[in-house]
């Protein structure tokens, strides 16, 4: 595969990249199954020896799952004697996973530890005296858990969670983690677009404001707060934030004339879905950390999630969303929590424009594959941190990394 | 039975006719509107779509899907399946929700079920249970 890139800065991005099935096969191999901690799932989905989760690792199904000493173990969800699915539930608790087909069994661990009719029946048929079952085991993935949060690798060349994260990466796992989490429930939402041009929404701190207008008519966030974009040495990771009420009405009024001329006039009859209980040291009422390829943590004042990006073929992806509380909230909090999750998910008051513009990339591009997006806002040239959010340079971090993994590095291309 | 048929026609004609106005005054001050999923609520688990504990709320969704939010032009069209009793004042019906893109496409865009209590000629509470846990697209118009 070669990716003709017009400027060495990833300022300009090819169309075809998110058409392509080859472009797309070679993603599953080199990044998700390739030097990446992929996020699974939370640990307090788990909590119970020999309970089971279902996930994906880009479109590898993959079974997270807890043996009887309490020992995080994932693995490839494909039965070592035909493919087929060994788990087809979401989840669960069993000491041993059997497949449907020929009820081959497996271990917690994803061990194989038997199959029917191994020795045969009167001496009849059966396997090879020489089978050895160890050595056709699924695939498994190294675990790591970080405060409760489960990321995998397929790769033995990934380097340890908290170095793949870096520093502010693993800060703002334990930020949201810092103490025990209960699961309030899932959403999904089926865009269809390539995962990438999530990938890059998440990156993109220059949309927030203007697609998501209930961001700034309501003043949940605004370009005129303070907050900014950092990023790991890499650029790989990012995170967009802000800081509750730290502008004025009259600044976000001269910034935003042309775009929300409504912003002055404009009023909820019921705010209490905009309220912010301040509940982190350091007072951000918008945080957004998403780490390369698949994982993004979101609070949105009091409603906190994790979403997962399910690729599902090269136009189309699922975006997972698991909201939790702590295990601390009194009802009255969880109530706020599940009124917040108004603002977020499939039909969340800021989140469901995304929906819509990653379908409608999708739809244009398809006929202008060999032209490319324009990803100047907020300079060319090196990536690096920002303390405002007038900028979209973390999707070309993006992008460096990217093809740093698939082999496509732009002549002299910036890391 | 016959005024909550005509109570859940109104219902999908009010929202396939773009008339969410119309569909908000269906509703009681002190009313509840949640859609779930089936997903969540087979696992016991409290999470939210939408929800409006109050019509205050439903008024301030409608106002900032005509002023505020963006989404995918479309027509909707409910079909919603015959009612059982669940009680003085509670029924509950399956429902099948299509939308139509500008160019007349059409696709399945949830099933599921609603539960509802009345109170009067107007809906107390409204609970959409959709199968469909996976949105398409994207979740404005309500279900």
């Amino acid at each position: 595969m070669k990716v003709d890139w017009p400027r060495n800065d990833y300022s300009r991005v090819p169309f075809h990249l998110h058409h392509d099935p080859e472009v797309y096969e070679l993603e599953m191999e080199r990044i998700f199954r390739g030097p990446t901690w992929n996020y699974l799932c939370l640990e307090a989905e788990l909590p119970k020896p020999h309970d089971f989760r279902t996930t994906w690792v880009g479109d590898t199904p993959v079974i997270v799952s807890r043996d009887k000493q309490g020992k995080l173990h994932a693995f490839v969800n494909r039965c070592s004697h035909r493919g087929a699915m060994i788990v087809r539930e979401l989840k669960g608790n069993a000491e041993r996973l059997v497949c449907l087909y020929h009820r081959w069994c497996y271990s917690n661990a994803g061990e194989l530890t038997g199959l029917p009719f191994r020795q045969g029946l009167k001496g009849e048929g059966g396997m090879p005296k020489d089978f050895d079952m160890r050595a056709v085991g699924p695939t498994k993935l190294k675990v790591e858990s970080l405060n409760g949060v489960i990321f995998g690798t397929f790769s033995d060349q990934t380097e340890p969670l908290d170095q793949y994260l870096g520093e502010f990466g693993t800060g703002m796992v334990k930020r949201f983690f810092h103490k025990p989490v209960k699961v309030l429930g899932y959403s999904r939402q089926r865009i269809a677009g390539n995962w990438k041009l999530y990938a890059e929404n998440l990156r993109d701190t220059y949309h927030a404001s203007l697609l998501h207008e209930f961001f700034v008519t309501y003043g949940v966030d605004r370009a005129t707060q303070k907050g900014g974009v950092k990023m790991d040495e890499r650029h790989r990771h990012n995170m967009n934030h802000a800081y509750a009420a730290s502008d004025s009405q009259e600044d976000a009024l001269a910034a935003y004339a042309d775009t929300a001329a409504r912003l002055d006039r404009m009023r909820l009859r019921d705010s209490k879905l905009l309220q912010f209980k301040n509940e982190y040291a350091d007072g951000m009422n918008l945080a957004a950390p998403v780490f390369f390829p698949n994982a993004l943590l979101i609070q949105i004042n009091n409603t906190i999630g994790t979403r997962q990006i399910r690729p599902k073929g090269v136009d189309e992806h699922e975006v997972f969303q698991t909201l939790f509380c702590y295990e601390d909230d009194d009802e009255a909090m969880v109530r706020h929590r599940l009124i917040s999750a108004n603002l977020v998910g499939p039909a969340g008051f800021v989140s469901m424009e995304d929906g819509e513009a990653i379908e409608v990339v999708q739809k244009a591009t398809r006929s202008g594959q060999h032209t490319h997006a324009v990803i100047e806002m907020g300079g060319r040239g090196a990536v690096k941190d920002e303390t405002h959010r007038v900028t979209e340079s973390p999707i070309r971090g993006f992008w460096s990394y990217w093809a740093e993994l698939m082999g496509v590095e732009a002549p002299n291309g910036i890391r | 039975m016959s005024p909550w048929y005509d109570l859940m026609a109104e219902y999908g004609m009010a929202l396939d006719e773009d008339r969410l106005e119309d569909w908000v005054e269906l509703f009681a001050e002190d009313c509840d509107y949640r859609v779930v999923t089936r997903e969540n609520v087979e696992q016991e688990l409290p999470n939210v779509l939408i929800w409006c504990d109050n019509k205050n709320m439903l008024r301030d969704r409608v106002e900032s899907y005509r002023q505020v939010n963006l989404y995918n032009p479309h027509y909707d069209r409910h079909v919603i399946g015959p009612l059982r009793k669940l009680g003085e004042n509670a029924f509950e019906a399956s429902y099948s929700l299509f939308q139509t893109d500008l160019e007349g496409v059409s696709r399945l865009f949830s099933v599921g079920r609603y539960r509802v209590e009345v109170t009067g000629k107007q809906i107390k509470t409204m609970l959409v249970i959709a199968d469909t846990g996976a949105i398409p697209s994207l979740l404005a118009t309500p279900i």
